[in-house]
């Protein structure tokens, strides 16, 4: 029976899947999504007097922000001694001549953009944030043993970490907001596996790199 | 591998972070000043969200303050002392009053230039109980509970030394510290204890709450 072929074959299309993300890349993650979550948890209560005044415990809320803050780079330290992981960086930081051009029709919010398997938008949040975190560390570490470098003055390092903490909240909320509106993207992150269909729309030079 | 091809822009996205980080640190104290005028010529005040807008930040050290007023505030002054006393609201308003402007600063860096606190000297309150021979420091203790601090007997008598009731000619909010607050102008703001309760004249300096935690305790600004 012809028809029934034909709608087995449709089926199987659309729930066909591929492998998108190994273990160590998910845990990595996920790790430092929940750290990230704590760090800036624990910042708003100690920034914004409403919370801070509904909080208090200013000790604990000050340690709990400075570990989940010093432990922020494990998992992605602990990532690079696994190949998947390493390979992925490797995509993340190397732009295509269709990454520059998707970057120019998401300015123009226009569709038929290319993509590997990262698209432009997800390899420079990487890299930014990869970037971002360790200045986080390093003016953080400033703050908590204020004699480290004396000749750098505390308010300058606090002045840093107030701004690009701020810039940090902004691109997160993006980046959540991203994933909020992509269900089948998030699937990919939790279990490793997508849609065929979803990834050729999505990622067509991953699926067809020709 | 087509995607392992291409210039590496991500790591120089992130190398640019690190960049710009070291450079926030090197202008900051420029970018701070421009930033502090821009607050102080905008009387609206961007939005409680920026960093420093508010100029004062709320810190406590435990889950919930109590809030006390002119009903059930008392500031009890013993120890070392010959009439112990317990001051209400009324007793203290009725005291000399001073005014001390000066720059409040916080060891997190944040800062109020020439804010105005008004309040009763405590030269003024130790001389009211006399102080003993053998009274050489003061314990300072909050009704949050949990708080303390301490000075010597020669910081305490100094004329910006005070249990101020007021701060901008307002009286003191619960968010400040208020009704009443120890500020001592020359230290850093941890040594001006907020939801002052208990001033205790002692033979010797016993630190308080953020000394225990390595802070200074002579907290010169």
């Amino acid at each position: 029976m012809p028809s029934t072929v034909g709608s087995d074959h449709a089926v199987q299309s659309s729930t066909e899947r591929i492998q998108r993300f190994g273990r160590v890349p998910r845990l990595v993650h996920r790790t430092t999504g929940w750290l990230m979550a704590l760090c800036l948890g624990t910042a708003a209560c100690l920034y914004f007097g409403p919370l801070a005044e509904f909080v208090g415990r200013r000790l604990l809320v000050v340690a709990v922000h400075e570990f989940s803050g010093i432990l922020l780079p494990v998992p992605v330290l602990l990532g690079l001694l696994s190949p998947d992981f390493r390979a992925e960086l490797k995509r993340l930081n190397r732009f295509a001549k269709y990454d520059a051009e998707w970057l120019r029709l998401a300015l123009r919010r226009r569709p038929g953009r290319q993509a590997g398997k990262f698209n432009a938008g997800q390899k420079l949040y990487a890299s930014w944030i990869a970037g971002a975190v360790p200045v986080m560390l390093f003016t953080g570490l400033l703050m908590w043993f204020g004699g480290l470098l004396p000749w750098i003055p505390r308010s300058s390092a606090i002045f840093v970490h107030d701004w690009l903490a701020l810039a940090i909240a902004v691109v997160i909320i993006g980046h959540i907001r991203m994933a909020y509106r992509d269900p089948l993207a998030r699937q990919g992150m939790r279990t490793g596996y997508v849609r065929k269909d979803w990834a050729r729309k999505e990622h067509p030079r991953w699926i067809d790199p020709d | 591998m087509r995607e392992n091809e291409g210039k590496p822009i991500g790591r120089r996205v992130l190398l640019s972070m690190l960049g710009l980080g070291a450079a926030g640190i090197a202008a900051a104290p420029a970018l701070q000043g421009g930033w502090q005028k821009l607050l102080d010529a905008d009387p609206v005040g961007v939005t409680g969200l920026l960093p420093n807008s508010g100029g004062f930040r709320y810190f406590s050290v435990t889950a919930s303050v109590p809030v006390k007023n002119e009903t059930n505030y008392q500031l009890t002054v013993d120890g070392l002392v010959d009439r112990p006393r317990t001051f209400t609201l009324a007793d203290l308003a009725a005291l000399p009053q001073r005014r001390v402007v000066h720059d409040v600063q916080c060891t997190d860096g944040w800062k109020v230039e020439n804010a105005a606190f008004t309040g009763v000297p405590l030269s003024t309150l130790l001389d009211t109980v006399g102080v003993k021979k053998e009274g050489k420091a003061i314990r300072f203790t909050c009704f949050d509970g949990l708080y303390t601090e301490s000075l010597t007997l020669e910081q305490a008598r100094r004329p910006d030394v005070m249990a101020a009731l007021k701060l901008q000619d307002q009286p003191l909010t619960h968010e400040r510290g208020g009704p009443v607050r120890l500020y001592v102008a020359p230290m850093y703001f941890y040594k001006s204890a907020k939801w002052l309760s208990g001033i205790t004249v002692t033979d010797r300096v016993q630190q308080g709450y953020w000394e225990d935690y390595g802070y200074a305790v002579d907290g010169w600004l």
